[in-house]
């Protein structure tokens, strides 16, 4: 720490190239902050789900089709199931394709599977009292502002009423949270009454979209799921069941490799840093090569010349990463709170700050490397006659 | 007072000099080829015919011929451009890939006709009476024995394993009618034969082939306790590429849907015919259907995910030459003082500011343009007809390559010649500024 100084003003001795340079690794690990952003808002789509002791069980040929609802008890009466309760997609549009957020018809004891969804039980008794209810996430009620007594209406892509129209009104009546923030994409989905959901639509009466078990004892999750798929094998409509979480993975990893194309694209950037930064550290180090002799020349040792010069290369990317990753913890705030989680990112928290930072040190090192060395290995001679 | 007044000079010149990057990134960005080339042709001429121009090039050979010895550094302006430019090239080749993926499959005088409301394929539920009103409209055109074009289909999903990465994912099941073929006369069968009427047999899409496990001729999939059997293999140049094909009647039989279908897609006897036709639906009181061309239909399916990827593309490669630019003017700028006392012998023996600004400009330029060069032709070689798949509209992967077209790969040539000209600019207008005294003294 007591050579701080020495390095901070060795760093600006060249006061434009190095702001320029602070100004390339900005932007590098701007870009990194955004990327990594979307790309953990998709993992944490995947994997975030609080426990493995839920199972969703959908038609073994696509989660598009139906499952009878006659399954439910026979699922229900399975040993090692809890609870179990079911969901139909409803796919409704608010005004606007551009507004698309998931919408669901549940049953009744929906919100005992999910304790983590906090509704208050004032409002799950309205909800459960009034036919025509729906409850929305925080999110999405903030989003399109939202209070409790609106009426919202849908525009149904699937399930038209019995009349035929395609008009569907509900009343808003709860609101409920997500308290883990890794959670948070589920805040954006509007839940209503399957009872009502299935007297009124056209077709498609009495069969669900998909069943969610949750299990006694996490251990037996897969012995649970093998039976409830036993229940249907070689029926006409067979199902498959896995865990919430493993049935998020596969769906996430549908849309392409998102980890892949970040990489891609964080590899093209970082290896252009490397090369720019590793370019200006050699600079500097080419110019400095007298002084450097002159530091040896009262005492320094080849070790501590090699650390100072290490340790200016390793300030300069960790000073422009940290702008940066700050950069982008703000543009991510400023585009979450403009259009919600229709763009998913997430918050740029510790463990992007983490990887970062990691990667800050990590290039810091690659870059002062070479120059580094040449700092150490000068002869103090050669070096003070400018050979 | 004179302090003040350097300060005020030299805070003008910036904005001068901003303005004019400004506005020549402007130009470059909307100029078609043939106005830069013109341009070209035009500095070579003034290069080659006035004094003043034959100095800018005898400068400019000088300030090239030592790019040599400044490797390292020309190398940060190089590969730096072409690594925005890869990138930018590669995200834009991906958008028009989907685009061009989804488009070519519509045209103006085929029509689809889905429920009202429904949006997409999967959504919509069409029961046979609807069915045969709309086939029945006079505006579909008729074969040789009377028969109306139209073809019946059903989209349907079934969760296949990728070949890629094991899992499961969505592959589209298209059930079609007897005209499916003469509505998609660019459908060819590349292998095997077509499906028998009425037989559980399917053809698969050259797309499907290639990303799913367990689709290749003669294999078997068990949907609903059948067995489905895989007789041929199609290209149809566009999305149904990813589809797996059946006859219609045998896949509502599989997927119990009964007569009902998703929709009816049909041909109409012209292009021009095709509003009649969708207003004789609209007053028909029996139906309650959304018609649309199908290129329309293709096109409002790719609009979303295409902007997204152009949006993405472009903001990816706006941050990315924001740290190029300072890459370049960083090694411009070392390149201008290592030659400072050079230029000021220049500018002592009678040269004019002008070619010194032009020489430094040039050689940016020409690193930039390589870097483009390089960025370009890297994308081209790993990316095009590279081929992705994704979630499309039906829910289903929707499989496409990678289109490393001209007009993209221009643009990444046009994105690299402005991050060269700002790069450039600057360090150009310092070297013109130079003190002559001061620079002679350089060492």
């Amino acid at each position: 720490m007591k050579y701080l100084q020495l390095v901070w003003s060795a760093m600006f001795r060249r006061k434009t190239r190095t702001i320029f340079t602070l100004l390339s690794v900005l932007a590098a690990f701007l870009l990194f902050g955004l990327l990594d952003s979307v790309r953990s808002a998709f993992a944490n789509a995947a994997g975030s789900v609080a426990g493995v002791d839920r199972l969703v069980t959908v038609s073994k040929i696509s989660f598009t089709l139906s499952l009878p609802k006659s399954l439910l008890p026979r699922i229900q009466a399975l040993p090692g199931v809890a609870t179990v309760t079911y969901a139909n997609w409803f796919g409704g549009i608010y005004q606007d394709p551009k507004n698309f957020f998931a919408n669901e018809a549940v049953a009744d004891n929906f919100f005992d599977v999910f304790p983590e969804w906090q509704l208050s039980a004032a409002e799950r008794t309205r909800f459960h009292e009034t036919r025509t209810g729906a409850v929305v996430g925080a999110s999405l009620a903030k989003r399109f502002n939202w209070k409790l007594g609106d009426k919202i209406p849908l525009q149904a892509t699937i399930f038209p009423q019995k009349s035929g129209a395609n008009d569907w009104t509900f009343d808003l009546v709860g609101i409920f949270r997500v308290s883990n923030p890794k959670q948070q994409s589920q805040e954006s989905v509007l839940y209503f009454n399957w009872d009502y959901f299935d007297e009124a639509r056209a077709f498609g009466n009495g069969s669900v979209g998909w069943y969610l078990t949750r299990v006694a004892d996490r251990n037996q999750a897969q012995q649970v799921a093998q039976a409830i798929d036993a229940l249907s094998a070689n029926s006409d409509h067979e199902t498959k069941t896995q865990t919430e979480q493993a049935f998020n993975a596969e769906f996430v990893s549908q849309y392409g490799d998102i980890g892949l194309i970040v990489g891609a694209i964080m590899g093209a950037v970082f290896f252009t840093l490397i090369l720019l930064t590793g370019n200006t550290m050699a600079q500097a180090v080419r110019e400095r090569i007298p002084e450097l002799a002159v530091l040896k020349t009262i005492g320094f040792s080849n070790q501590s010349v090699l650390g100072l010069v290490l340790a200016e290369s390793v300030l300069l990317i960790v000073l422009g990463g940290a702008i940066g990753l700050l950069l982008a913890g703000v543009v991510v705030d400023a585009v979450r709170a403009a259009v919600g989680e229709a763009v998913p990112m997430a918050r740029v928290g510790a463990s992007i700050w983490l990887r970062g930072l990691g990667l800050m040190v990590l290039i810091g090192l690659i870059v002062g490397a070479l120059p580094a060395r040449r700092g150490m290995r000068l002869r103090i001679v050669d070096a003070l006659a400018g050979r | 007072m004179a302090g003040t007044h350097t300060r005020l000079r030299s805070a003008g010149s910036l904005i001068g000099s901003l303005i004019v990057a400004a506005a020549s990134i402007g130009v470059l960005v909307l100029a078609p080829w043939w106005l830069l080339l013109a341009g070209l042709l035009l500095l070579a001429v003034w290069m080659a015919a006035t004094r003043i121009g034959r100095q800018a090039w005898s400068v400019s050979e000088v300030g090239m011929a030592t790019i040599p010895q400044r490797l390292g550094a020309a190398s940060v302006v190089v590969v730096g451009i072409a690594g925005v430019v890869a990138v930018l090239v590669a995200l834009l080749a991906m958008a028009a890939g989907f685009e061009a993926a989804l488009q070519q499959g519509g045209s103006d005088d085929t029509a689809i006709v889905l429920r009202a409301g429904s949006q997409t394929e999967i959504n919509s539920v069409l029961d046979h009476d609807s069915a045969v009103l709309v086939a029945q409209a006079p505006q579909v055109l008729r074969d040789a024995q009377g028969q109306p074009i139209a073809s019946p289909e059903l989209v349907l999903v079934a969760a296949l394993p990728k070949k890629s990465n094991g899992q499961d994912a969505n592959v589209e099941i298209r059930g079609v009618g007897e005209h499916a073929w003469s509505l998609r006369p660019g459908v060819r069968i590349i292998d095997g034969r077509k499906f028998g009427p009425g037989l559980r047999e399917m053809i698969v899409g050259k797309g499907a082939r290639a990303q799913f496990a367990g689709v290749d001729l003669g294999s078997t999939l068990s949907l609903n306790g059948q067995t489905w059997t895989i007789v041929g293999a199609f290209d149809s140049q566009d999305a149904h590429n990813s589809e797996l094909w059946a006859d219609t009647d045998v896949v509502a039989a599989t997927y119990r849907r009964g007569s009902s279908t998703a929709g009816v897609t049909v041909k109409l006897t012209g292009a021009d015919a095709f509003d009649a036709f969708k207003a004789g639906l609209a007053s028909d009181p029996r139906l309650r259907v959304d018609a649309k061309t199908t290129r329309s239909y293709y096109t409002d399916q790719s609009a979303a995910l295409s902007k997204l990827i152009r949006i993405l593309g472009i903001t990816i490669a706006t941050i990315m030459a924001i740290g190029a630019v300072f890459g370049a003017l960083n090694t411009m700028y070392a390149a201008v003082a290592t030659r400072s006392r050079e230029i000021a012998t220049l500018r002592a023996i009678g040269f004019r500011a002008l070619p010194v600004i032009v020489s430094v400009m040039l050689e940016t330029m020409l690193l930039a343009l390589a870097g483009g060069l390089l960025g370009a032709a890297v994308t081209w070689l790993l990316f095009n007809h590279y081929t992705v798949s994704t979630l499309g509209a039906n829910f289903t992967q929707v499989v496409f390559a990678f289109q490393v077209s001209a007009p993209v790969l221009w643009s990444g040539i046009k994105w690299a010649l402005a991050i060269g000209l700002i790069g450039g600019l600057f360090p150009a207008l310092r070297a013109a500024r130079l003190q002559i005294t001061a620079g002679l003294r350089e060492l």
